[in-house]
């Protein structure tokens, strides 16, 4: 199926050529690209251990995303097309789990030092969670911003096994006048001039029962690049807390204010999280929960469907409250219809979403909104901030019908 | 490959899935080699000796283009490498590098 989303454009004839005279297959399709349809869009499709052809962002550090179709596939993602994304290249590629120890300490009366074994001994948990990158969909953002330029595919829905982080905590017995929890990851920078990478919750974030220590991502270890062998689950925030390769716990007694929450990931203080285009906010706060969103996972932009009933479906979600509706339009926004959601599987998972729709012939231009429990409803006009962080507009597909 | 071969194969990629999940082997993952470089361009050695360091050409092959992101933001980026990634640039390389990005990308 062509795409104008993510058009496959083959460069040369390498995947025909390749495939006719025997040559090795990975290197004819490591040279076919999508283009995502923003200026300068064009990517490469890569092949990594561990994952389907995905998205190539950048390959040092590596940010591969998610070919949109995966989403249109299962409500869940699967393993090997989710998406990946790093800060800093020194990342760790040879991982021992028998060896590996998750470090609690800071303000504990007991410090400690726990073993994937022992991790696995406890108390299991599981729950279906989104997680998305903050700057998902930037590429989309007008006018444009520096950063990672991703489509809509930075984001992911998995079945996440593992520890609360509460349980562990309780172990340590955290003590009296504890404000954050910090979280660091076998991950580091090449020069140590650089900000080292980690994140922190409020104490009482940390300790809800829902935030994970997870070493399992449906039912499978977590692929290398999504954090093997634990990661955190925060389940309606953005991914940046998510910390991958996790082996460091530490409470302290303040609020944590390295670079990668004083600096970075901050967000306008104010209920849009967004500014005037192009000017800067007065006032900050770090990034947190997501905003509710939606897409149409089974017609692609630039579509050509025939005349009559089409059957579309798609995906929602949102910070954690919860969806509680998704109407869909085939009239560019003037009528909206209401989709049927589907199976739930809790308030931080995909919500998936069907509804039929009648298209005469012409141009068309579907667009699908969802609502949270919470309600917070998509924005007709995309909102906009200096870091291009939390984009949910109204998402719009154009279909030719005849 | 006759059918008769795949539910073998199957069971033998599903007993080594088995071992990894059980934690009896250390992994050893293999990233794949970078193909994205720097395009030719004025002072392109000293960009390599600056920049490849900590991160791939494609950092900045992909950022967005046009009038607006001319010697402003390339100036506004290879300052925040300094200022907060703490990459150690020379202080002569700095318009050199900027020259490039901006008559390059």
């Amino acid at each position: 199926m062509l795409d104008r989303r993510e058009m496959m454009k083959r460069v040369g004839a390498g995947l025909a050529v390749g495939a006719m005279s025997g040559l090795n297959p990975l290197k004819a399709l490591a040279r076919d690209t999508v283009t995502l349809p923003f200026d300068n869009g064009e990517r490469p499709l890569v092949k990594y251990p561990q994952k389907r052809l995905m998205i190539g962002q950048t390959s040092r550090p590596p940010q591969l995303e998610t070919p949109f179709s995966v989403f249109n596939e299962s409500v869940i993602t699967p393993n090997d097309a989710f998406f990946v994304r790093y800060h800093l290249a020194d990342i760790p590629l040879n991982i021992d789990p028998d060896t590996f120890t998750l470090e609690v300490k800071g303000k504990v009366d007991h410090p400690l030092k726990l073993s994937l074994k022992d991790l696995k001994k406890m108390k299991a948990k599981e729950i279906v969670a989104v997680t998305q990158c903050s700057g998902n969909s930037r590429g989309f953002s007008n006018p444009r911003v520096a950063g990672g330029q991703s489509g809509n595919g930075a984001m992911g829905n998995a079945r996440w096994r593992g520890v609360p982080l509460k349980t562990v905590l309780e172990q340590a017995g955290v003590q009296s006048g504890a404000k954050q929890v910090v979280f660091g990851g076998m991950d580091g920078p090449v020069s140590d001039k650089t900000p080292d990478f980690a994140k922190a919750l409020d104490i009482d974030h940390a300790r809800d029962g829902e935030v994970m220590l997870a070493y399992l991502m449906n039912g499978r270890d977590l692929p290398v690049l999504n954090g093997f062998p634990l990661r955190l689950v925060v389940p309606g925030y953005y991914g940046t807390y998510w910390v991958k390769h996790l082996n460091e716990i530490t409470v302290i007694d303040s609020v944590y204010d390295n670079f990668w929450m004083k600096t970075a990931y901050r967000i306008p203080d104010n209920a849009c999280a967004c500014v005037e285009p192009g000017t800067a906010p007065k006032a900050t706060v770090p990034i947190n929960r997501f905003n509710v969103r939606s897409f149409i996972t089974n017609v692609a932009d630039g579509a050509k469907l025939k005349a009559g009933g089409k059957l579309l479906k798609g995906i929602a979600f949102d910070g954690g409250t919860g969806i509680k509706e998704v109407a869909v339009s085939s009239d560019g926004g003037k009528t909206w219809k209401n989709a049927r959601l589907g199976r739930d599987y809790g308030k931080y998972s995909f919500r998936e979403w069907k509804v039929p729709v009648k298209l005469s012939a012409g141009t068309h231009e579907l667009k699908v909104r969802a609502t949270s429990n919470g309600g917070q409803v998509q924005p007709a006009e995309a909102s906009w901030n200096p870091a291009g962080y939390m984009r949910n507009v109204i998402e719009t597909v154009h279909v030719t019908v005849a | 490959m006759t059918r008769s071969v795949l539910p073998a194969l199957a069971i033998a990629c599903g007993l080594a899935f088995g071992l990894t999940a059980a934690g009896a082997k250390p992994v050893n993952y293999k990233l794949p080699d970078e193909t994205a470089a720097f395009k030719p361009g004025p002072n392109l050695d000293v960009v390599k000796n600056n920049c490849t360091a900590c991160h791939s050409a494609d950092y900045v092959q992909t950022q967005p283009r046009g009038p607006k992101f001319k010697k402003d933001f390339w100036q506004a980026e290879v300052n925040k490498m300094i200022k907060v990634y703490g990459a150690p640039i020379d202080e002569a390389d700095i318009p050199k590098i900027v020259e490039y990005l901006t008559s390059t990308y």
